[in-house]
């Protein structure tokens, strides 16, 4: 679900959601800790507070409920060119 | 309920948690002079005032999980680390100790998770941005005026 949210927000070029609940003190299982990579043109002209909220308001529901921790890497096709 | 953060000065005595009922002291490792602070408030309303008071008051805080000198989370370590690195001193709040705080500072930046750092009054970010921030030199630009140990450059 988070996948296609952030997929249609953003028609990202590179997207990864990874479920990183595993290295936190959580029951196997959980869906607490999250870490999405994504890469779009959507956050040209935009500072990283400004990605990560956009982020946060397309995972609101997300947020709300069991999702505890996010870890965001939003970049520009060119920073991630860079990278 | 009482709601305090507080900060102690490594000057003063060693680095040291003590509690007692009115205060509690934090110290950071810094060797700037701070003087303990004292808030209690009854009213979860009353957290976003408290809020407000703390980022005005302090140049720079972290709400964090745990103390700087004994995080309770990764990411809030990770800020902790950052910040050392950065030589500033600086204020932290401990929200696992004060959950009308831990409420009230995601509603206050609009921002839902912790750790949350603030400079002169400003939301800056969570570890991912102050992390990023740190690797690209942005940081210490903000910081510039609070380092407190000399750097290595001109």
């Amino acid at each position: 679900a988070i996948e296609n949210k952030l997929s249609e927000a953003f028609t990202p070029e590179v997207l990864e959601v990874i479920n990183e609940s595993s290295g936190h003190n959580v029951p196997r299982g959980s869906e607490t800790h999250f870490k999405v990579v994504i890469v779009s043109p959507s956050f040209e002209g935009t500072p990283l507070l400004g990605r990560h909220r956009m982020v946060h308001t397309v995972l609101e529901e997300e947020l709300a409920g069991g999702v505890h921790a996010l870890s965001i890497v939003a970049k520009t096709p060119a920073q991630w060119a860079r990278a | 309920l009482a709601s305090r953060c507080s900060r102690f000065g490594a000057l003063l005595r060693p680095s040291r948690n003590v509690a007692s009922p009115m205060v509690r002291f934090m110290s950071d490792d810094s060797h700037d002079d701070f003087k303990p602070k004292l808030k209690t408030n009854a009213e979860d309303s009353d957290a976003l005032s408290i809020i407000k008071d703390q980022v005005s008051n302090h140049d720079i805080i972290l709400y964090m999980k745990g103390t700087p000198q004994q995080p309770m989370c990764g990411f809030s370590a990770q800020v902790v680390r950052v910040l050392h690195a950065q030589g500033v001193s600086f204020n932290s709040c401990n929200v696992l100790e004060h959950p009308h705080i831990r409420e009230g500072i995601k509603e206050y930046s609009q921002w839902p998770t912790i750790p949350q750092l603030y400079v002169k009054g400003e939301f800056v970010g969570g570890c991912d941005i102050i992390t990023d921030m740190h690797q690209s030199g942005e940081l210490e630009e903000t910081l510039k005026e609070f380092a407190v140990q000399g750097s290595t450059t001109e």
